[in-house]
């Protein structure tokens, strides 16, 4: 009996905190254009999300790149297709990996910075004392760091594509010695820029959408105390990487 | 703002317009995209695998892409319209068409043969003359039932 009552009010949690974010994004969203007033605000979270995050996404994209230009020349030079290497290699990468890594990533390294911050900032009363000057938090504190995040994994993403096939490349042109030619030649036949590219740019706004959001979101509403942050800082990794792996499959479905 | 985020801050910006620049241009089909050309169109019996978007090739040689490939329902058979380059406006009208494929397994492409009339094709003609795919079934069915009715005799 009571197993079927911590499932019930476990599903009442869950749907109390999806229809909670829901109507926080409409709040985010409603706030946008004003906080698009202060274009200053939005390009020093751009900075904080997108540049600190920039040094960690360029190592694991240049190793993701290099395990995927190992892993699939051993086993294609076994079939005698190695000149397929560059545009698997380039299709995995745009089409999947590069924006659901770059997501996981990003949730762990710029999502706990966005949480711990502004549920530290609710924990101290900041957020508060904003309330008591008229000051809207949701507009100048929330709403900058979501779009920051919004803006920067697209981009985030391509810098993790690019570094990666470069990492591909060098490992199966400079160090299996695979002609150059092989690698980039077939490429252009096999990649659509519509279908792939941009389909994976797609992918990407989605995913800092959503990661930008559930960051805020759990900051947010944080219990105001030092547990109540590390908890929001934990829910934000583990809640983004499942919304970014569910969305994945349905972006996925719908793309192809 | 201090400079050194805004130097950061631009850096990060500039570098993933780079690299979306790079997997564009570098790895992907672009220059089938956009570009002048005119297109015409030719009928097929059969296309096979033939896609949108596969190229359409004179003298080996890429010359256009499919654009797409319907079929008509009164006369049942397949019109694939092409779009070829501007640059090569001089094709003869009487030159036709053949679908190919690239390698035993490889994709299909349309294939011009020049033919010899002073008249060019030039934007909405169709291309008369076609060849269509060769059907790999057909052919073995066709061989296995000349071989079989060839021992009768």
């Amino acid at each position: 009996m009571s197993l079927v009552r911590q499932f019930r009010d476990g599903a009442a949690e869950f749907f109390v905190a999806f229809g909670a974010a829901f109507l926080f994004l409409l709040r985010l969203l409603a706030d946008t254009p004003r906080a698009l007033a202060r274009p200053g605000l939005i390009f020093r979270q751009v900075h904080v999300v997108g540049a600190n995050s920039l040094v960690l996404i360029m190592m694991a994209g240049l190793f993701v790149g290099m395990v995927l230009g190992l892993q699939f020349y051993n086993t294609m030079a076994k079939f005698g297709a190695e000149q397929s290497l560059g545009p698997v290699v380039v299709l995995a990468l745009v089409r999947e990996l590069g924006p659901v890594v770059t997501a996981l990533l990003f949730a762990g390294r710029a999502g706990t910075a966005l949480a711990s911050e502004i549920g530290l900032m609710k924990a101290t009363e900041q957020l508060a004392g904003m309330e008591m000057m008229a000051v809207d938090p949701i507009r100048y504190v929330v709403v900058p760091r979501f779009l920051g995040a919004f803006i920067a994994m697209p981009l985030l993403t391509a810098i993790f594509n690019a570094i990666a096939i470069l990492g591909a490349w060098f490992v199966a042109v400079q160090m299996m010695g695979l002609d150059g030619g092989q690698f980039w030649a077939p490429m252009p036949d096999n990649v659509d820029v519509y279908d792939d590219v941009l389909g994976g740019v797609l992918k990407s706004v989605f995913f800092g959408a959503a990661a930008g959001l559930l960051a805020v979101f759990e900051g947010y509403r944080a219990h105001p105390t030092a547990e109540g942050v590390s908890r929001a800082t934990t829910r934000t990794v583990v809640i983004t990487a499942m919304t970014v792996l569910v969305l994945d499959y349905m972006l996925t479905a719908m793309l192809i | 703002m201090n400079r050194s985020v805004e130097f950061a801050t631009g850096l990060f910006i500039f570098l993933g317009l780079l690299a979306l620049f790079f997997l564009i241009t570098q790895t992907t089909n672009i220059q089938a995209y956009g570009g002048d050309g005119y297109t015409v169109t030719a009928r097929f019996t059969n296309v096979g695998s033939l896609k949108a978007r596969a190229p359409v090739a004179l003298a080996g040689v890429t010359i256009g892409r499919v654009e797409n490939i319907t079929v008509d329902p009164q006369r049942l058979d397949a019109v694939v319209t092409m779009t070829i380059d501007s640059r090569y406006d001089q094709l003869p009208l009487d030159s036709s068409a053949a679908i190919l494929t690239s390698g035993l397994l490889g994709e299909k492409y349309v294939g011009i043969q020049p033919g010899a009339d002073t008249e060019s094709l030039a934007q909405g003609d169709e291309i008369l003359f076609t060849q269509s795919a060769v059907v790999l079934e057909n052919l073995i069915s066709k061989y296995l039932f000349d071989s079989a009715s060839g021992g009768e005799e």
